[in-house]
């Protein structure tokens, strides 16, 4: 236990923690925004990605976030498999008809916001499966917000969708989910009188 | 090549081998529908055929080529003791697409004959599972018959059930080993 300090002596501490004057103008430490750009600016920085990869592209999403390519750089590197601790969904790979309410199930159990990345071009448009098995595009279930050409795409490619992402974030744009939800209620506001109040 | 297994079973069946080839030493062996079962349990138990290893089982539509009957399953058969290879093709008709189940001469064939079913709509009897395997269970049509459209789709709308994928007897297995751990 520390002796009691005296009145002088916590003033004497309280002076030195107080910040020096400073002109106006010239404030340092304190800035002034909104609280959405704030936390837009953290969201981007701070995606946690959850692979779906059932394909050679998720192998490229391996060395995107091994260390030769890095994506801890970018701030999006704490890869989760679990839908409920991550925020972005990062598609890669072909997916079949008989896989698709498995992903569609995985997406509705991530929290919101979240954000889909649509890797490669199987995920995309089917790729060169246009048969009777495989999805023509994985925005028949689920909505898409960044789309990744390739086969499979290069890291780079990634990398620069996950930036892309992060720009639309940190503008404080509406997700492709947001954005479809906004649609819906426009189009039946009847039905989510609820969801409104 | 393996001309001794082309005689066994000429002599074992007679009428019913309906035809031998032995094309780049790829005997392949076409026999009536009916004895279909029969020539692939002698295949695996006569002692001096031995073929003890069923590599695969598929079909072949011949829409188009004139096939009569239109399909045809093949058995690939391998002899793990004599190193010898055979392939048992019999005609499977439009109009009547059954053939019996080898599920009880090689377990292992009974998701080839899954397969063959949910691909060429051929059903296999005595089969313990008949049902797709690849295709999910709203799929409607086979889709490598030759008159599939090439890009006709089936929304799924739900996740199929894999539990009944396990027999009985396994899922009984598993439960009792549950008891006895919850026992312990």
């Amino acid at each position: 236990m520390s002796p009691r300090k005296t009145a002088a002596q916590i003033a004497d501490q309280r002076r030195v923690i107080e910040p020096p004057p400073t002109q106006v103008g010239e404030a340092r430490g304190v800035f002034s925004t909104q609280l959405e750009k704030m936390v837009a600016w953290a969201r981007s920085g701070s995606l946690w990605p959850l692979p779906f990869g059932t394909a050679c592209c998720a192998i490229e999403f391996m060395s995107v976030v091994s260390s030769h390519y890095d994506l801890a750089r970018f701030g999006a590197e704490v890869v989760r498999f679990s839908p409920r601790q991550s925020d972005m969904l990062i598609v890669a790979g072909t997916v079949v008809d008989k896989q698709a309410p498995i992903l569609k199930l995985i997406y509705e159990q991530m929290c919101e916001p979240k954000w889909v990345i649509s890797m490669g071009v199987c995920a995309s448009s089917g790729g060169f499966y246009r048969a009777y098995h495989v999805m023509q595009g994985i925005d028949e279930v689920v909505p898409v917000d960044v789309y990744v050409p390739g086969c499979p795409p290069t890291p780079e490619g990634l990398i620069y969708a996950i930036l892309k992402l992060q720009e639309k974030i940190e503008r404080g744009e509406p997700s492709r989910y947001q954005e479809i939800l906004l649609e819906h209620r426009a189009a039946e506001p009847e039905r989510h009188v609820l969801a409104e109040t | 090549m393996a001309q001794f297994v082309a005689d066994n079973l000429a002599v074992r069946f007679g009428e019913g081998v309906q035809r031998v080839s032995d094309d780049f030493g790829d005997l392949t062996v076409w026999v009536d529908r009916s004895i279909v079962h029969d020539v692939l349990a002698h295949c695996k138990r006569d002692p001096e055929l031995r073929f003890d290893f069923c590599m695969d089982v598929t079909a072949v539509d011949y829409l188009g080529l004139g096939g009569n009957p239109r399909f045809a399953v093949v058995y690939h058969l391998y002899s793990l003791s004599t190193g010898k290879r055979v392939r048992i093709k019999s005609g499977v008709p439009e109009s009547d697409p059954v053939v019996a189940s080898a599920t009880d001469v090689w377990k292992s064939t009974d998701w080839f004959e899954r397969e063959v079913y949910d691909m060429f709509g051929i059903r296999f009897e005595g089969h313990p599972n008949m049902k797709r395997i690849l295709c999910h269970q709203d799929f409607v049509g086979h889709a490598l018959r030759k008159d599939y459209p090439a890009d006709l789709r089936w929304k799924n709308p739900r996740p199929d059930d894999l539990v009944d994928e396990i027999s009985p007897q396994e899922m009984e297995r598993m439960q009792a080993r549950v008891r006895k751990g919850l026992s312990d």
